[in-house]
């Protein structure tokens, strides 16, 4: 079947896009998002478990807390405090950790490890994706249920100082608020100095409840100089001297009989050994995590820091200072921070977690019932409510308690069961639809790669074997074998999968078009590679592409080492930055390849002629050469300096305007031409091209059509000098223009 | 059938690839505190310089370069005038080259013509010594099948490979490693004279390996 090459060229496109977004909908998973638009209010709480009687009102327990300072300090390592070295870094700290009333954790941050995933983390609880990555570039508020909006409408004063995404991503939440910039990455004194001189004045106060302070200075160092720099320990000090501050003055406004302050010391990420940040490297993903309160024990000396996930302290401060749990969390409150509290509490704050969790299970899973935390959290919702019933007739026995830590460790369990399934389902690929959009993909590139000689040819059009494919029995045997692949691996996959869940006419499609693209490619494939002598004697001559010319000039060399060469370094990071260095070497390469071979084509001929000219006798076609000698002359020269010509003008654009991450600080002829003592330069550059432009472009077109082109071009200047970029003639460049 | 040749490429090879070795151990040992990569441009004069003289003693002495027409002093000095000057043209062709692939034109300029001067010490001067400065010989040389002898094929294998040697040693620029050698033009010339090492060896190898197949069209 004979296809037009632009008929080919466009079907191939569909479909490659249809292919690479299979592919893409199997890499990035679905968020775990619960389809409610709204936000978890206090009067969706469940009642308290009454196994028997009407549950009576579903109040919440008391909060913990009364005030909550939180101190994030960007890229905080967990060995800066817990390591050998923290005594050294951090004095005052370790000392709390070791001796004070506080609880320490290592809080295992999930990738990306990235200021803003991570800040959405810690406020909603919800583990942010790759994708959310990409959606959120300009990171607009933040519309999920969180922890913020949560106290904000339960009336809780906020303030906050520190890096100014908070700002963005929860506006008119704070009471008061001061957002430092973090685009002066080299600054690590003035970023700090910022937050800390409000802090005096902000911890002599009484009017707020809640104070966030996000400090970027050790992020901005480790980016500088890495976590074995000098500079690392000075900062560690001062954030060391600042939670010293807040400590005293917290403990010195504590009043009897209210309730405790709340001091946490956490990291949004860590730091590589190489300073950076960003992905699931260990020392990355562990940060520390000190919650200082004299409702904790003190303790009598250091012990291993527990582990828990970082979106734990989302719901752990949210039972604190008694308010729902956003929605979309999946961390589980941290058990040790409840241990002073009384039992009814305690498996009561349990509860409103599981409840929190298995809602979320139930929106975004669904076959929730089969989940083993599901069941798990049902039991022991059940056994909490007998437990209720023997507390509230006044049982006060022993095995009341017994029962009651049975139920406790039943509710852990299945918070534990819970979060993990949640938390799975978020990192999981599905494979299956990653490799069906694969193979296609792959199909029809060699489709493409092996009908190119032909579509690129002059008669352009394709010859694709289709009805000699489709009638043959490899076609149909393929079939049957996709489609009993399909069918098993959807019958045994545990988890769900996207390709698995069309509909299967659309499935069947896909499993046909595979087959027939597999079978096309066969028989072309074979066309083209010579099997044998007797192809080459029986292929018509006439035939473009019959029996495949394989020899490859230099040029063809350059352009497929080009091609690979350049898709290959896009490994590296490096090359990735600088691409467009790679894409300048390789056209230079090419030009003068090309510049070589015209050389070679003009100064052979003309060394032929020459040579034929040594001979005795005047060879009959050294005539006929004299005749067209000079369009031959002209076509030459012609063709012999635009290999040239692009050359020069490519080194010009490359100088025009630097870009990239290494060299973009270099001056360049744009930023020479834009600074304002050569704006005459500029005006008449500008003119001239323009004028160029349109003597180039005028030949070809009619009469009306070359006022409009004139218009429009007098336009483009006009704009231009209005704007203030360039000069009217009759302007001086001193006098400015008034906007 | 060409054996004597063969050998006879072989070892001048080695002489001058000695010479080379020899141009960057003796100044490290004599003079204090040079280095390949911190005194780069001096080692780049030396290196060119030994390969220039060693290059051209060799040759004249296996009588490779092509004899004069005429045996009068005065043409002998303009044949020898002519060589400078192809000599200095070839080295500001290559500086215009490497400028054009991206060389800045007036901050480095003094490195980017060492690179160029090493290049032509390595490709046009050993054109120069078996072709002589006959620019005609030197286009029927690098057309597709014009070697008329194995000197010219060697020529050919030679200059093909440190070319392409000192365009691979492009490569390291864009990397953000901080190496030495990685400032200009440090990563070309080496890339450069690696090739040309490489052509010294694969030369004498390559023909040994196909003398049975060689045809060389007599002139």
């Amino acid at each position: 079947m004979k296809i037009r090459s632009s008929v080919f060229a466009s079907f191939i496109l569909i479909f490659e896009v249809i292919g690479i977004a299979l592919f893409l909908r199997g890499f990035f998973p679905v968020p775990v998002r619960s389809s409610l638009s709204s936000k978890n209010k206090l009067s969706d709480l469940p009642a308290e478990p009454l196994t028997g009687r009407s549950p009576n009102s579903s109040r919440l327990p008391q909060p913990l807390f009364k005030r909550v300072v939180i101190m994030l300090v960007d890229a905080m390592r967990e060995d800066f405090v817990f390591g050998p070295n923290g005594r050294m870094y951090m004095p005052y700290t370790r000392h709390v950790v070791e001796r004070g009333s506080s609880q320490s954790f290592v809080a295992k941050a999930r990738p990306p490890t990235v200021t803003m995933p991570r800040i959405k983390a810690l406020t909603t609880g919800s583990i942010p994706g790759f994708i959310d990555v990409v959606m959120n570039l300009n990171s607009p508020a933040l519309l999920e249920d969180n922890l913020i909006w949560q106290a904000k409408t339960a009336g809780k004063r906020m303030v906050f100082y520190g890096d100014d995404t908070w700002v963005r991503l929860f506006p008119k939440h704070f009471m008061e608020y001061d957002g430092t910039t973090s685009f002066f990455v080299s600054d690590y004194t003035e970023v700090d100095n910022n937050v800390t001189r409000h802090l005096d004045s902000t911890l002599k106060r009484d009017d707020w409840d809640i104070l966030i302070l996000h400090y970027l200075g050790l992020d901005h160092i480790g980016h500088i100089s890495g976590p074995h720099s000098s500079l690392i320990q000075p900062k560690l000090l001062e954030m060391d001297d600042i939670l010293k501050k807040i400590h005293s003055a917290l403990i010195s406004k504590e009043a009897e009989g209210s309730l405790p302050y709340l001091l946490v010391l956490c990291g949004d990420h860590g730091m590589s050994e190489t300073g950076s940040h960003g992905g699931s490297s260990e020392p990355e993903v562990n940060t520390p995590l000190v919650l200082i309160s004299p409702a904790f024990k003190r303790k009598v000396g250091m012990e291993k820091p527990g582990v828990v996930e970082q979106v734990d302290l989302t719901s752990t401060l949210a039972l604190g200072l008694g308010l729902p749990i956003s929605q979309n969390n999946v961390g589980r409150v941290i058990p040790s921070v409840l241990e002073e509290t009384s039992l009814r509490d305690q498996l009561r704050f349990l509860h409103l977690n599981g409840h929190q969790l298995s809602c979320l299970l139930k929106d975004s899973m669904p076959d929730y019932e089969k989940e083993i935390g599901f069941e798990q959290f049902r039991v022991a919702e059940k056994a909490h409510g007998s437990w209720m019933k023997l507390y509230l007739e006044g049982n006060t026995s022993e095995v009341l308690s017994n029962m009651g830590k049975k139920v406790l460790k039943q509710y852990l369990e299945a918070l534990a069961a819970m979060s993990s399934a949640l938390s799975k389902q978020l990192g999981k690929y599905d494979m299956y639809s990653m490799i069906t959009g694969m193979v296609f993909v792959f199909q029809l590139l060699l489709v493409l790669l092996l009908a190119m000689p032909e579509a690129l040819s002059g008669a352009a059009a394709v010859d694709l074997p289709v009805l000699s494919a489709l009638l043959s029995l490899p076609f149909y045997l393929l079939c049957l074998l996709l489609a009993s692949v399909h069918v098993l691996v959807c019958t045994s996959a545990e988890s769900s999968c996207y390709f698995c869940s069309l509909s299967w006419g659309l499935v069947f499609a896909a499993v046909a078009f595979s087959s027939a693209m597999f079978c096309i490619l066969v028989s072309i494939a074979t066309r083209r590679i010579p099997v044998g002598p007797k192809f080459r004697g029986t292929a018509p001559l006439g035939s473009s592409g019959g029996g495949g010319d394989w020899s490859l000039s230099e040029l063809d060399v350059l352009l497929l080492a080009g091609t690979v060469g350049h898709t290959l370094s896009l490994a590296a990071s490096s090359f990735v930055e600088e691409e467009h260095q790679t894409w300048y070497f390789l056209l230079n390469t090419l030009c003068l390849i090309v510049f070589q071979d015209v050389c070679r084509k003009y100064f052979r001929e003309q060394s032929a002629s020459e040579d034929e000219e040594e001979h005795i006798l005047p060879s009959k076609d050294y005539h006929p050469s004299t005749y067209p000698k000079a369009e031959i002359c002209s076509e030459k020269w012609l063709a012999l300096a635009t290999p040239l010509f692009t050359l020069v003008c490519c080194r010009l654009l490359r100088s025009l305007n630097q870009t990239g991450v290494q060299w973009a600080h270099l001056p360049d002829i744009g930023h020479w031409l834009n600074s304002s003592e050569h704006k005459m330069v500029l005006s008449l550059l500008s003119a001239f091209c323009l004028v160029l432009i349109y003597l180039l472009v005028q030949r070809r077109c009619s009469w009306v059509s070359k006022v409009a082109l004139a218009l429009g071009l007098l336009g483009v200047y006009s704009y231009r000098a209005a704007v203030g970029n360039v000069l009217f003639p009759w302007q001086h460049s001193s006098r400015t223009m008034s906007k | 059938m060409w054996d004597h040749e063969i050998r006879a490429m072989a070892s001048s090879h080695a002489i001058i690839a000695a010479s080379m070795l020899m141009a960057t151990v003796i100044p490290a040992v004599a003079l204090p505190g040079f280095s390949v990569y911190g005194t780069h441009l001096l080692w780049l004069y030396l290196v060119s310089g030994a390969v220039t003289a060693v290059s051209v003693a060799v040759f004249w002495l296996l009588g490779i370069t092509p004899p004069t027409k005429k045996h009068t002093l005065g043409y002998k000095l303009s044949r020898f005038f002519r060589s400078c000057v192809y000599f200095f043209l070839s080295c500001l062709f290559f500086h215009t080259v490497v400028v054009l692939y991206g060389a800045p034109l007036i901050v480095s300029a003094l490195e980017t013509f060492s690179l160029a001067v090493l290049l032509t010490s390595l490709t046009t001067l050993r054109c120069l010594c078996v072709l002589g400065p006959n620019v005609q010989a030197w286009i029927r040389v690098f057309s597709r099948h014009g070697a008329m002898s194995v000197w010219d094929t060697c020529l050919q294998i030679t200059v093909a490979c440190t070319l392409v040697g000192a365009w691979v040693g492009a490569f390291p620029i864009p990397l953000d490693w901080d190496r030495p050698w990685q400032v200009w033009p440090v990563s070309c010339s080496l890339g450069a004279l690696f090739g040309y090492l490489s052509g010294l060896v694969a030369a004498p190898a390559w023909i040994h390996y196909h003398r049975k197949q060689l045809i060389y069209k007599c002139k």
